[in-house]
């Protein structure tokens, strides 16, 4: 097969740091950003050519945690796969099982308890609120902030895990999706404990914001920083914050209407620059209206079975046929494109990882901004590795 | 939205002698999808992106799917009458087909314009051996760019008109293309002591010297 | 004013700072492992096998080596080999036992798929993480007599759902118990008819 064929700007294999004569521009640098690095949310590399600090290429170069999953899937039965969907995106599972539970009820036609749906709308607003919190603390991390936002959003955080971890056993490796519903329903006392902490949250998201919002030093980091036209963004499919940031109105909570999201009321954030700055405070926004769908579903959640009665544990097998499933979960569209034979693997198990897609931009935000700019960038693109490289 | 079959008449109004066809999708999904032939493959998109009905302006997903050699097998039951008034017997006959394998590759195409989707796209290779080039997407999707690259990498579809098309997940070095249901996986990687026996039998073919920890389960191994 | 973010931002990490010396709110270091954090009913890491008396556990597991954990285990961890021959169990019905059931827990990701899929509440799920092992090969592999635990162990665990456990098996046991009687019933003739005072009154025969 094919290899692109090799430019001058080209890495070599195993090179790290050469300088490159350029017959244009003088001495251009070329540096391997990774895969070991802070900052770069994982075992990713990015091959930098630089003029002085400018940026003028960039390829990103991962695969350093590709584990085969699709493979895997297609080796194991629909309910073994279940596990594997937690540790793609490590940091939100519930939403990965959701989004997988969802592509397999589309494929098998089951219907899903109304108390399970409002669970899974739960469960996937404190994901992304444990997300995006995540996110801001660890863009200021990359930024320089050297910890302190980043362990005031973990201290949040811990209160959510506490929460999975009391409803399912496990705090971020949660498994608790099942076709047709949920494992089990909320010990006593769980709901009135997210109740305290979605009433708690606006408090602690009114002192991070004092904290960072208006920081001098943030918004001179991340404004006009990685600017991302809408159309470029349409284009390279890129989903999530990022997209809206750009000022695309597209969520699929709103457009597709999965799960009973139609009967909360809640807006959807639009940045008007697409710069670093927007993504990050979409995010916070965001934010608050989960709080906003938390206190509603916590109020309306009705009593009653958390599991489709019809449903087999064992033994699942979908009839022959093909689905594609997808949910808004807190990085963009995650998607599950399953092909069945009717056997008890599926024949076909794809994964629509949206960090990877949105990955697709990163040489045309980076473009023409400094190297210490390329780390707030690829931090606000909020990418994880388990996702990317499956 | 449209159906695939209205997509298809329209599709084949204006490009005439375009290959389209629509593959029903049996199962309680019902994402039908229109089979596109290689040759009027990027007009089509470019159309399916540009036409103010559909406005498909997002390519949401792009799967390679490997489907091996089949045979197909078809029974004709002819009856012949019995002697006088008598049951019918009825002589079986097997015909046997052989399919041919081929790569597909498979998009996913919503609007963000007008809130509608998916319209599912199939592309074809011949087989899976030599001819298994199809036209690239990414001139009409940039979401196209990676994925397209990942169905390279790993099922092997070279992709014509690719501004990059290298290895994107497995090194530059790397031979076979993993995905794909023939593959055989290497078996001398790195071998430890686990309770399944076919493992430690296939990893002691290749360290004969070293023995495995004799406490490990000892007694029952096969 | 220029700077009146950054001020700002130092108000708060200052509040956060003398907040950490006496508001529960901020100061969340557990002192590990002088001191531990409660662990939720539901936390799990591990399984183990359950047995129905303390004194003698690998001999009274519920486990009658089904394979359908080692089946539907997604890494498969789970390896099992049956016994030759069999042994009453809780219900004094003769079956199979386990004669090798290891689990490696180097491989297994703790997903509680083995419990749920268990027909007998043999298998359930532990809640140990100090089990570090000095040997990764065979320290790592958690064979039958580390497994096995007494249903005691699995009350202080998980209260609420061992006694749901109990209380599922203890029904079945009573609908064994009525059917077996039934069967009984329907078994044993029914008795001639005998002239009053002849003969004494037959006890009803014992339940099973």
């Amino acid at each position: 097969m094919s290899v692109a064929e090799v430019s001058p700007l080209s890495p070599a294999p195993g090179s790290r740091v050469r300088a490159v004569r350029d017959q244009f521009h003088g001495d251009l640098l070329e540096i391997s950003m990774g895969p070991h690095h802070p900052s770069t949310h994982g075992v990713f590399r990015m091959v930098v050519t630089l003029d002085g600090e400018i940026v003028v290429k960039l390829k990103p170069v991962f695969g350093y945690l590709h584990r085969n999953h699709e493979k895997i899937g297609e080796n194991t039965t629909y309910l073994a796969s279940m596990p594997y969907t937690d540790r793609l995106d490590y940091l939100c599972s519930m939403t990965n099982n959701w989004a997988y539970a969802l592509a397999v009820e589309k494929l098998s036609g089951q219907t899903v308890p109304e108390r399970a749906e409002y669970l899974r709308i739960i469960l996937a607003e404190l994901t992304r609120l444990l997300n995006h919190t995540c996110l801001a603390g660890f863009l200021l991390q990359d930024g320089g902030c050297s910890g302190t936002p980043l362990m005031y959003a973990f201290r949040e955080r811990e209160k959510i895990l506490d929460l999975f971890e009391a409803l399912s056993g496990s705090r971020m490796m949660c498994n608790y999706q099942r076709f047709g519903g949920c494992r089990v329903d909320a010990p006593p006392g769980w709901l009135e404990a997210a109740r305290a902490l979605a009433d708690n949250y606006g408090r602690f998201l009114d002192e991070y914001e004092e904290l960072l919002t208006g920081n001098e030093i943030l918004m001179a980091r991340t404004q006009g920083i990685g600017r991302l036209p809408a159309r470029l963004a349409v284009s390279a499919g890129v989903t999530g914050p990022m997209l809206r940031a750009a000022g695309v109105a597209y969520d699929i909570r709103k457009v597709d209407g999965y799960g009973l999201y139609p009967r909360f009321g809640f807006r959807v954030p639009l940045g008007d620059h697409g710069d670093t700055y927007d993504r990050y405070m979409v995010r916070v926004l965001e934010m608050r209206e989960s709080i906003k769908i938390l206190q509603q579903a916590l109020r309306d959640i009705p009593a009653g079975p958390v599991m489709d009665p019809k449903a087999r544990l064992r033994g699942f097998r979908a009839k022959p046929g093909e689905a594609y499933g997808r949910i808004e979960g807190p990085k963009g569209e995650i998607g599950f494109y399953l092909i069945s034979e009717g056997g008890p693997n599926p024949y076909r198990y794809r994964v629509r990882p949206p960090s990877f897609i949105n990955l697709t931009v990163l040489e045309d935000l980076c473009l023409g901004h400094t190297v210490a700019d390329t780390i707030v960038i690829l931090g606000s693109i909020d990418i994880v590795l388990g996702e990317v490289d499956r | 939205m449209e159906t695939p079959e209205q997509i298809r008449d329209r599709l084949l109004a204006r490009i005439p002698g375009a290959a389209v066809s629509v593959v029903v999708n049996p199962g309680p999904a019902a994402q039908h999808s229109l089979l596109l032939g290689a040759a009027h493959a990027r007009e089509i998109a470019e159309f399916l992106r540009d036409d103010p009905g559909l406005q498909l302006d997002f390519c949401s997903n792009v799967s390679g799917v490997d489907w091996l050699d089949r045979e197909i097998v078809e029974t004709i039951k002819t009856p012949t009458p019995g002697p006088g008034a008598g049951p019918a017997t009825f002589a079986e006959q097997k015909i046997r087909r052989p399919h041919p394998g081929y790569l597909e590759a498979v998009y996913h195409l919503y609007s963000m314009a007008l809130k509608h989707g998916p319209v599912v796209l199939r592309l074809r290779t011949a087989d899976r051996r030599d001819q298994v080039t199809l036209p690239s997407l990414t001139p009409v999707w940039r979401s196209c760019e990676f994925q397209e690259r990942e169905v390279f990498d790993l099922f092997g579809i070279v992709f014509a008109g690719h501004p990059d098309l290298r290895r994107i997940l497995m090194w530059d070095e790397f031979r076979d293309h993993p995905m794909r249901k023939d593959y055989a996986e290497p078996d001398d990687y790195e071998w430890e002591p686990t309770p399944h026996g076919d493992v430690l039998a296939k990893a002691k073919r290749h360290y004969p010297a070293a023995e495995p920890a004799a406490s490990v389960k000892g007694e029952a191994k096969p | 004013m220029l700077g009146s973010g950054l001020l700002q931002g130092l108000a708060v990490t200052a509040k956060n700072f003398v907040g950490s010396f006496h508001d529960p709110a901020r100061f969340v270091t557990t002192q590990y492992p002088e001191e531990r954090t409660a662990l939720p009913e539901a936390y799990r890491n591990f399984p183990f096998l359950v047995s129905e008396s303390a004194d003698d556990p690998i001999g009274t597991l519920r486990c009658v080596a089904c394979q359908i954990c080692e089946k539907e285990c997604p890494p498969q961890c789970i390896y099992i080999e049956k016994s030759k021959d069999k042994k009453p169990d809780a219900n004094g019905k003769m079956q199979i036992y386990p004669a090798v059931f290891d689990i490696d827990i180097a491989v297994c990701m703790s997903c509680q798929i083995c419990v749920e899929v268990c027909p007998f509440d043999a298998i359930e799920m532990d809640q140990v993480f100090e089990i570090a092992a000095t040997d990764r090969f065979t320290g790592l592999i958690l064979d039958r007599g580390a497994l096995a635990k007494p249903n005691r162990y699995f009350h202080k665990i998980h209260p609420q759902q061992a006694a749901d456990v109990d209380e599922r098996l203890a029904a079945e046991r009573v609908a064994i118990g009525k059917k077996a009687q039934a069967a009984a019933k329907a078994a044993v003739p029914a008795p001639p008819p005998a002239e009053p005072g002849s003969q004494p009154r037959k006890a009803a025969p014992p339940a099973a």
